[in-house]
C-alpha cells in the first residue's frame, strides 16, 4: 500500500491538464512576437489569462504572469513597498503575519535589510489564526508609516483560513495595501478576488493540478506595483520574460477544472480529512491536532499534528519506507528540518514542534490512502519515540563546559 | 541488513554505501547536519558540513537510487564535540575532534538512533578493517591502505558498537582505486577533493578560533629554570612540540632550535625548552576501551601510536587501578606526547585498546615502579592534534 499524502507541498498533474500541456508543447511561437505563430501564442496566453480571471473572480487585466508562487510574492511585498515609498517615503513598515510562508517573510526582511523597511511580525494565537487586535493596534498608532499588509489566507503548514475580510476593511479604512497568499487556497475554498477587497493575491498552478513553473500575482490596476523583473516589458511592464504559452494553458485548465463543482470537492475532502483526523487521535491518543480546532475553519485537506517525543523526520522515514508520503510541513535548509516558525509562533514549544508531521489531501486522495496510513502510523509513531529520546540522550561522562 | 549509510558528501562516504548496496544490504542513506551556521559552498578543501556537502551527499543518494535523509545532530555535535574541544585547549590539553565525533556522534548518536529506527547497521566510509572474531565481537584492524589508515580514531568505539557497524573501504587498495570506482559508478563527488583540517574550523584557522572563542589572555614564556624568555596572547594557542610562532626575541645560548614543552593554563605560561627535553619514556592514560582482555599488573609488549598518522613504537604496558602505564624505550624517538590525545595499543596490525593520555614525561625522571609517575597531571602537558575523522 502506498499513499501521497503530501498535496500541500504539490498536487498530480490532472488528466486533463496533461493533454492540454502535450498539445501546446507542439506548437511554436512566442506571444510577442508579431507573425501569425507569435498571433496564435498570444491568443493562448490571453484565453489563459480571461479563464484564471474568470475563476478567481478578477478581471483578465489583474493577472500578471509569474514563474510561480514565490516570485508572486516576492512581486508583491516588493513591488508593493517600493511603489508606495516612491510617492511616500515615511511608508516604510511592512507588516506581516508570523506565519506566513518564507515566500512572503524572507522578502520582507530583506527589505528591512537592504532598503529601509521595517517588519513588523503580527501575532497568531494557538491556533494559527491572525490577532486582529495587533492589526489594529498597529495601524491606529502607525497607518502612516505603513506600506502594506501581507496575510494569507490559508497556512500552509496549520490549514488556519484567516481573517481576511477583517484585514482588508481595517487596512482599506487607514489607506493601506492587502497583499494575500492564496497558494493553499485555491481548488480547496471558494476564492474571489474582487469580492475579497484584496489587492493583489498570490496563486500557484502546481498547487492544484496544474505544471510547475507558472503562477500568478492578481494585482488591481491602480496597486503601486514597481517592477522586481526588468526587460522585455511584458506584462503591463510590471513582469518581464517571454511568456510561455504551454504553462499557463495548463494553469488556466487546471484553474478551471478546479474551481468547478468546488463545494462538492471541499465537503468531501473535509469528510475524509475529518476520518484521518478521528483515526489517528484513536491510534495515537497523545497526538496533538494543530490549527483550528473547528475543522470548518481550516483547510479541508489539511490534517496537522504533533506527535510528542517523536522527531518529525524519524517519523517521515519510517512513513515514507512504508509507502506513505507526508511531510514535517515547515521550511528546509538543505533537507535540514528546523523546528517550524508558524508552530513557535503559535506557542509551541521547540520540542513539540520537532514531533510536527503534516498530511495534507487533495483531489485524488482516497479512503485507501487514510487506511495506508494508519496502518503503519501507530509502529512508526513507537519507534520514533524510542529512536528520539536516544538521539536525545548525553552521555553522563560528557564535558558539556568550556572550562576558562 | 537493513544498513544505514552515512554519506558526507565525500567521495568515501559514497563509495562506502555503494559497497554495502552491492553486499546485497538494503541502503538508506543519511547527511548528519553537524553546524546550525553552515556555509553554502566548500571553500577549497576545508569543512565538511557545507550545504554544498549535503546536495553532493544527496546527488550520490540519486545516483545509488537509495533513499536520502538529513538528520540535525549539531546541537549533539556542539555539546559534545565542539564544547570538548574548547574546554580541553583552555585545560592546556591537545584533542582530537574527530576522535570525540566518533565516540560521541557517528557510533553514538547516529547508531543509536538508526538501530532504533529499525536498522541493523551503519555504514561509513572509513578506512579500517572489521574482522569477525569466533564469538560474533569484531577485531579492529588497520586498513589495507597503511597511507589512508584511520583504526587511530575509530579505536575509542569500542567492539559492541563496532558489531553494528561496516566499513566497505577497509580493503581498498588506495584512494585513487577508490576515486576510480566512484567514477566508474557514475558518482559526481568522484574527483572532489578530500577534506583535511578541522571541519567546524570552516576557515582553518584554529587559533582564530580559539582566540575568537576563548579569548586572549596574555602571559610568559619560559624556559625549564623559570626564567622568561618572551610573552604571549593565550596559551590556548600552543601545543607541545611546537616550533614555530613561538616569538621570542633571542635565540637560545646553544643556538639550537626550541619547543614547547609545556602548556600550564592554570600559571598561564608556556615552558619551552630543546628537542631533547620532548623525549617520552613513560606515559599514563585512563578511561581504556579494550578489544581483548585488559591487561593486568603484568607488563604487555605492545605497539603504541598517539597520533592520527605517527608512528607505532614498542612499548611495554601494565593497567594498575584502571590506569594505564606505558614505558617505551627513549630510542624509539617519540617526542612531544600531551594530555587529553588519543593512545591506541596494536599488536600488528590489530588494534588492542585505546586509552586518553593523562601525563606523559623523559624515562630519566620515570617513576619507580611501585609508585605513580610524578607530574602527570594535566597541567604540565599538552601536545599536537593528529588529522582524523
Amino acid at each position: 500500500m502506498s499513499a501521497y499524502l503530501d498535496h500541500a507541498a504539490t498536487t498530480p498533474l490532472l488528466p486533463s491538464v496533461r493533454q492540454v500541456l502535450a498539445e501546446a508543447w507542439g506548437r511554436t511561437g512566442n506571444p510577442s512576437s508579431l507573425h501569425a505563430a507569435g498571433r496564435a501564442a498570444r491568443r493562448v496566453v490571453e484565453e489563459s489569462r480571461e479563464a484564471v480571471a474568470g475563476a478567481l473572480g478578477a478581471r483578465p487585466s489583474e493577472v500578471v504572469w509569474t514563474s510561480g508562487g514565490t516570485e508572486a510574492d516576492n512581486l508583491a511585498v516588493k513591488g508593493l513597498f517600493w511603489g508606495r515609498r516612491t510617492t511616500a517615503p515615511e511608508r516604510r513598515r511592512v507588516l506581516v503575519a508570523a506565519v506566513e510562508h518564507h515566500a512572503v517573510l524572507d522578502p520582507a526582511f530583506w527589505l528591512a535589510e537592504h532598503a529601509g523597511a521595517e517588519v513588523v511580525l503580527l501575532p497568531v494565537d494557538g491556533e494559527g489564526v491572525l490577532d486582529v487586535g495587533a492589526l489594529r493596534a498597529e495601524l491606529e498608532q502607525r497607518a502612516a508609516t505603513t506600506a502594506l499588509v501581507s496575510v494569507m489566507w490559508a497556512n500552509n503548514e496549520v490549514g488556519a483560513l484567516q481573517p481576511l475580510d477583517e484585514v482588508v476593511a481595517l487596512a482599506h479604512r487607514h489607506g493601506v495595501p492587502v497583499h494575500a497568499d492564496a497558494a493553499q487556497a485555491v481548488g480547496q475554498l471558494p476564492v474571489d478576488f474582487s469580492a475579497s477587497g484584496l489587492d493583489a493575491m498570490t496563486v500557484s498552478a502546481h498547487k492544484t493540478g496544474g505544471p510547475g513553473g507558472v503562477g500568478a500575482l492578481v494585482v488591481r490596476r491602480d496597486a503601486p506595483v514597481t517592477p522586481v523583473l526588468h526587460g522585455g516589458g511584458q506584462e503591463r511592464g510590471i513582469r518581464s520574460g517571454t511568456l510561455v504559452a504551454p504553462l499557463v494553458a495548463g494553469f488556466a485548465a487546471a484553474v478551471t477544472e478546479s474551481v468547478s463543482g468546488l463545494d462538492e470537492h471541499a465537503l468531501a475532502l473535509a469528510a475524509l480529512r475529518d476520518d484521518l483526523v478521528a483515526r489517528v487521535r484513536a491510534a495515537v491518543p497523545d497526538a496533538v491536532l494543530r490549527g483550528p480546532a473547528d475543522t470548518g475553519r481550516r483547510l479541508p485537506g489539511n490534517a496537522h499534528f504533533t506527535f510528542p517525543g517523536c522527531e518529525g523526520d524519524s517519523l517521515l522515514y519510517l512513513l515514507d519506507s512504508a509507502g506513505v508520503e507526508a511531510s514535517t510541513g515547515s521550511a528546509c535548509q538543505a533537507g535540514v528540518a528546523q523546528p517550524s516558525h508558524v508552530l513557535l509562533a503559535m506557542g509551541v514549544d521547540e520540542a513539540d514542534a520537532r514531533g510536527a508531521l503534516r498530511f495534507s489531501l487533495g483531489r485524488t486522495s482516497t479512503a485507501a490512502d487514510v487506511d495506508a496510513l494508519l496502518a503503519v502510523l501507530p509502529g512508526a509513531v513507537e519507534r520514533a519515540r524510542a529512536a528520539g529520546l536516544v538521539g536525545g540522550a548525553l552521555d553522563a561522562a560528557t564535558p558539556v563546559e568550556v572550562a576558562s | 541488513m537493513r544498513v544505514l549509510a552515512a554519506l558526507s558528501g565525500g567521495v568515501d562516504s559514497a563509495v562506502a554505501a555503494a559497497r554495502a548496496q552491492e553486499a546485497g544490504h538494503d541502503v538508506v542513506g543519511v547527511h548528519m547536519a553537524l553546524s546550525r551556521q553552515r556555509e553554502q559552498h566548500r571553500t577549497g578543501s576545508r569543512g565538511c558540513c557545507s550545504i554544498e556537502d549535503a546536495g553532493d551527499a544527496r546527488r550520490a543518494a540519486d545516483v545509488l537510487g537509495i533513499p536520502f535523509y538529513v538528520w540535525d545532530l549539531s546541537e549533539r555535535f556542539e555539546r559534545t564535540v565542539v564544547a570538548d574541544f574548547l574546554s580541553e585547549y583552555a585545560a592546556g590539553r591537545t584533542p582530537n575532534p574527530c576522535v570525540r565525533c566518533n565516540e560521541h556522534v557517528k557510533f553514538a548518536a547516529l547508531l543509536d538512533k538508526a538501530l532504533a529506527l529499525g536498522f541493523d547497521a551503519v555504514c561509513t566510509g572509513h578506512y579500517a578493517r572489521l574482522v569477525a572474531g569466533p564469538d560474533g565481537v569484531p577485531a579492529l584492524h588497520r586498513a589495507r591502505d597503511a597511507a589512508k589508515d584511520q583504526s587511530y580514531v575509530l579505536a575509542v568505539t569500542g567492539p559492541e558498537r563496532l558489531a553494528r557497524t561496516l566499513f566497505p573501504l577497509g580493503d581498498a587498495a588506495s584512494k585513487d582505486e577508490v576515486r576510480r570506482e566512484a567514477a566508474a559508478r557514475g558518482l559526481p563527488v568522484a574527483s572532489k577533493p578530500d577534506s583535511y583540517d578541522i571541519c567546524f574550523v570552516a576557515d582553518g584557522d584554529t587559533r582564530g578560533f580559539l582566540d575568537r572563542a576563548l579569548g586572549t589572555r596574555p602571559g610568559e614564556v619560559v624556559d625549564t629554570d623559570g626564567a622568561v624568555l618572551g610573552s604571549h596572547d593565550g596559551a590556548h594557542g600552543f601545543t607541545v612540540g611546537q616550533r614555530r610562532g613561538l616569538r621570542l626575541g633571542r635565540p637560545a645560548p646553544d643556538g639550537r632550535p626550541r619547543y614547547v614543552l609545556a602548556v600550564e593554563p592554570v600559571r598561564n605560561r608556556v615552558v619551552v625548552g630543546s628537542a631533547e627535553d620532548l623525549a617520552v619514556g613513560w606515559i599514563t592514560a585512563d578511561r581504556a576501551v579494550w578489544y581483548v582482555p585488559a591487561p593486568g599488573a603484568e607488563p604487555v609488549d605492545v605497539l603504541v601510536q598517539v597520533r592520527a598518522h605517527g608512528t607505532p613504537v614498542p612499548a611495554v604496558v601494565r593497567l594498575r587501578d584502571g590506569v594505564l602505564d606505558v614505558r617505551v624505550a627513549e630510542e624509539a624517538g617519540l617526542r612531544g606526547v600531551a594530555a587529553g590525545q588519543s593512545l591506541v595499543l596494536y599488536d600488528g596490525d590489530r588494534v588492542l585498546g585505546q586509552a586518553t593520555v593523562t601525563g606523559a614525561g623523559r624515562a630519566r625522571r620515570a617513576p619507580a615502579d611501585d609508585a605513580p609517575p610524578p607530574g602527570a597531571s594535566a597541567d604540565a602537558l599538552a601536545g599536537a592534534s593528529g588529522e582524523g575523522r
